[in-house]
């Protein structure tokens, strides 16, 4: 693979990615972000629905732990988890947990690495590891590593080393077996950057992985809470300013999806991210409504203005009044159909939105297949969200590209609460 | 005892079906159903959509699908979101985005599946509701008034349904019942240019009391016949013969819609098209997709089983649903394992393609004058052997002159 960067303005980098994929002919765009799937598939999504969505990534990632247990099936069905999963022509990246479910902390060893799955724990060996990879023969795929000391909390520095050195040794294995496989000779491995919050070890752990031949860098760990995002922001310079220049340094990053965070990371020279947000968005019913429309005329601004202005006012209110557990984790970035006051709403749910729930449907009646608990809700959901979400990254790069960055960032941060 | 028919529109009901043929032998019938959303080609299965949706299904898949009309049901929609609110909305139409016809059914059955909730008296069905405790009456008034605002294509009677396990007096009462309450839906209906009423033939599983039905319900001039109160729970040799004495009695230029017609056979839920057999043009089947059942020719398959975890074939080789196009058994088993709901609509789209696709099927072989070849074909493939073919099957087919093997 060859990255092409157009243009590196303060640290944020716009390019492409070429030559991707088995037959060495598919491109991808940087800053973009994967798409997200649970067992192989888009969550509610059929291969019909997902590509009634416009601008789907050309990536896709699968996890691990919802793979590893069919691990069998798969080395059975000899053909790749690609064409198994009815996606043979989408770039796959293979990660090892899903961001969306944290894993229980404990169960990494100086010989293996454990994901859990629906029937529970697989552990794997480097060995095992591999042979699974060997049945998924992933375009992409993340290597084990020690990920349990993050930054989020205070990590001791010999917990750091050990995540570092047990990560590195990990990867030297890997890559052996790697060299030893024919089938995943077209495959890339990701190396892992670990290290807590103990700067040296990031670095260290940074310098260490660029020597070896590595596809790109995952950063791992750097998930967390608003209150510690300064902190870790910090960090992630660090380590992004340690990579080498030279090779395709592509970075990737696990656990953050949140526009405003997004953006953070772009300016700290990441590359690609999951998109488990618009998912996780669906799942509490709501609709992504911010707007990243950095350059609207003047009377749409007035228009959106006054929208805004209600509904962060509203969602305000409703955040005090204290409802179920669900709208605690609501962001200001979406309301929430649910909500009484959308039953008689018949307005899309974004106006001048062209995803198909919102060219062929409206809040009430989303509002009422929420209330009577139809499966519909997340099928129309979660196309709009992905929609929008999607639509936020081609954003983020056209506003690249007349260097309009700190407008589109003024602007979502106006709407982040 | 029979109300006289004085309540009749004074104009006589339009003429929504066009016989295209007619099977010589068995009393089978392909035609077209004339309405105000289109035309619907029949025999036709109607997929269900409950609360104004068909699962997880969109609107375009439906459509994309071949399927040109549906169900809703009014007493779930008359809860939630409301008359009122749908009729804001340009009706249930424009409320769910359907562009095709919309059959509703009157709340009646609800009666029955919610037994211990409802009351019946002659004003009508007093429903406590699920939801909020409230009570709510449902009249034949109420009733068409609800559908009246939905804008249905094909609207239902309320009628007074009872279980066919009740025996006794009550099955009188409901029959008589009935046909009063056919004669008040009538009066009150605002819309018969643009709604077709269905009157429903009710009777249990009585002989002498469906005749009764049949007589009194014939002489008023509706555009369609529903034939209700075979809901499960009676045995399939009651069943096809209810069917087949209704059909007899019902007059040949008009729809006749077998009602709540989804039934478990021994060997699991399967779609049989026998009650074209009789004449029957429509009726809606079960909803197996959800316990991860998906139907094939020989009956279903149950998905989550471990025998499908390797196996690499589509779910029907002669299929072309999208998820048959896209989709192994084995792929379909992991995420039926998951909790992605992408698995259940993957088998909704494939078992309503498949049923409608049966009963495409099903109305070539009566234009083509082969429609008993066809029933010997499909019991052969679903049976194997014709002594496998349950007893109750091999006497319905043998009634309209069809014989196995």
């Amino acid at each position: 693979m060859k990255l092409n960067l157009t243009k590196v303005v303060n640290g944020c980098r716009l390019g492409k990615i070429k030559n991707l994929g088995k037959t060495g002919d598919r491109t991808m765009d940087i800053p973009g972000c994967l798409l997200y799937t649970k067992a192989g598939s888009a969550p509610h999504l059929t291969h019909h629905t997902l590509h009634k969505i416009h601008g789907v990534p050309a990536m896709a990632q699968l996890t691990l732990s919802s793979l590893a247990e069919h691990h069998e099936v798969l080395a059975e069905y000899k053909e790749g988890v690609g064409k198994f999963i009815g996606m043979p022509e989408s770039l796959l990246y293979c990660s090892l947990h899903d961001p969306v479910s944290p894993c229980p902390a404990g169960y990494v060893t100086n010989k293996s690495v454990s994901v859990w799955g629906v029937g529970g724990r697989v552990e794997m060996t480097a060995s095992k590891f591999m042979a699974i990879q060997q049945a998924l023969q992933p375009d992409w795929f993340q290597c084990i590593s020690d990920g349990e000391a993050t930054c989020n909390e205070a990590t001791s520095v010999k917990r750091a080393r050990k995540s570092v050195d047990r990560s590195l040794l990990f990867l030297d294995n890997c890559l052996k077996l790697q060299e030893e496989s024919e089938v995943l000779q077209k495959s890339s491995i990701i190396g892992v950057i670990e290290g807590g919050d103990v700067t040296e070890e990031r670095l260290r752990s940074a310098r260490e992985t660029a020597k070896r031949p590595v596809g790109g860098f995952l950063l791992d760990g750097f998930q967390g809470n608003p209150a510690t995002l300064e902190t870790r922001l910090h960090l992630l310079s660090s380590v992004t300013a340690e990579l080498p220049e030279d090779k395709p340094r592509l970075v990737l990053i696990c656990g953050v999806s949140r526009p405003d965070e997004v953006l953070e990371c772009i300016e700290r020279g990441v590359d690609l991210f999951e998109s488990f947000f618009p998912y996780q968005v669906t799942e509490r019913g709501c609709a992504l409504t911010f707007s990243f429309d950095y350059e609207p005329n003047p009377e749409e601004t007035l228009l959106q203005q006054n929208g805004t202005q209600e509904e962060i006012k509203y969602v305000d209110q409703t955040k005090k009044s204290k409802t179920t557990s669900c709208n605690q984790e609501m962001t200001s970035f979406e309301i929430n159909l649910k909500e009484k006051k959308y039953q008689e709403d018949f307005s899309p749910l974004v106006r001048g939105c062209s995803c198909y729930c919102c060219k062929n449907h409206t809040r009430a009646y989303i509002h009422h297949l929420l209330v009577t608990n139809e499966l519909l809700a997340g099928v129309l959901l979660m196309m709009h969200n992905f929609e929008h979400y999607f639509g936020f990254f081609h954003s983020i790069r056209e506003a690249l590209k007349s260097d309009r960055l700190a407008q589109l960032k003024d602007l979502i941060c106006r709407q982040a609460s | 005892m029979a109300a006289a028919a004085s309540q009749t529109s004074l104009e006589s009901a339009p003429r929504i079906m066009r016989l295209v043929a007619e099977c010589s032998r068995s009393r089978a019938r392909a035609g077209e159903l004339r309405l105000p959303h289109g035309p619907v080609a029949t025999p036709v299965f109607m997929p269900v959509g409950t609360q104004a949706t068909m699962k997880g299904v969109t609107a375009e898949q439906l459509d994309a699908l071949g399927c040109r009309i549906c169900l809703g049901n009014t007493y779930h929609l008359g809860l939630r979101p409301g008359p009122e609110l749908i009729q804001k909305a340009q009706g249930l139409h424009g409320f769910m985005n359907w562009p095709h016809n919309l059959l509703t059914d009157s709340g009646g059955f609800q009666m029955v599946s919610l037994v211990s909730l409802s009351e019946v008296t002659e004003e009508g069905v007093r429903f406590r509701s699920p939801y909020d405790g409230d009570e709510t009456l449902l009249s034949p008034e109420r009733s068409v008034e609800i559908q009246n605002a939905l804008g249905s294509d094909i609207i239902m009677q309320l009628d007074d349904v009872v279980s066919s396990t009740v025996t006794g007096p009550r099955v009188e009462e409901a029959m008589y019942r009935s046909i009063r309450w056919l004669d008040r839906c009538i009066a009150a209906h605002r819309r018969p240019d643009k709604q077709n009423l269905f009157a429903i033939i009710q009777g249990g599983l009585d002989a002498d009391l469906r005749a009764t039905c049949l007589e009194e319900m014939t002489k008023r001039d509706v555009p369609g016949f529903a034939i209700g109160g075979l809901s499960g729970g009676e045995s399939k040799g009651e069943f096809w013969r209810m069917v087949a004495l209704s059909t007899s009695r019902l007059p040949k230029d008009k729809p006749r819609y077998l009602m709540g017609v989804g039934y478990v056979e021994e060997r699991g839920d399967a779609a049989h098209p026998h009650p074209c057999l009789w004449g029957v043009d429509s009726w809606e089947p079960l909803p197996p997709g959800r316990f991860g059942s998906a139907l094939v020719p020989t009956g279903n398959l149950q998905l989550k089983k471990k025998q499908y975890e390797k196996d690499f074939r589509p779910i029907d080789p002669e299929c072309d649903c999208p998820t048959c196009q896209k989709h192994s058994r084995a792929f379909l088993h992991t995420l039926l394992h998951s909790d992605n709901t992408a698995a259940l609509h993957h088998l909704t789209i494939h078992n309503i393609a498949y049923q409608l696709r049966l009963m495409s099927a099903v109305r070539a072989s009566i234009v083509e004058k082969r429609f008993p070849a066809f029933v010997r074909d499909f019991m052969s493939t679903m049976y194997g052997d014709p002594t496998l073919c349950p007893t109750w099957a091999t006497e319905a087919l043998a009634s309209v002159g069809i014989t196995l093997g």
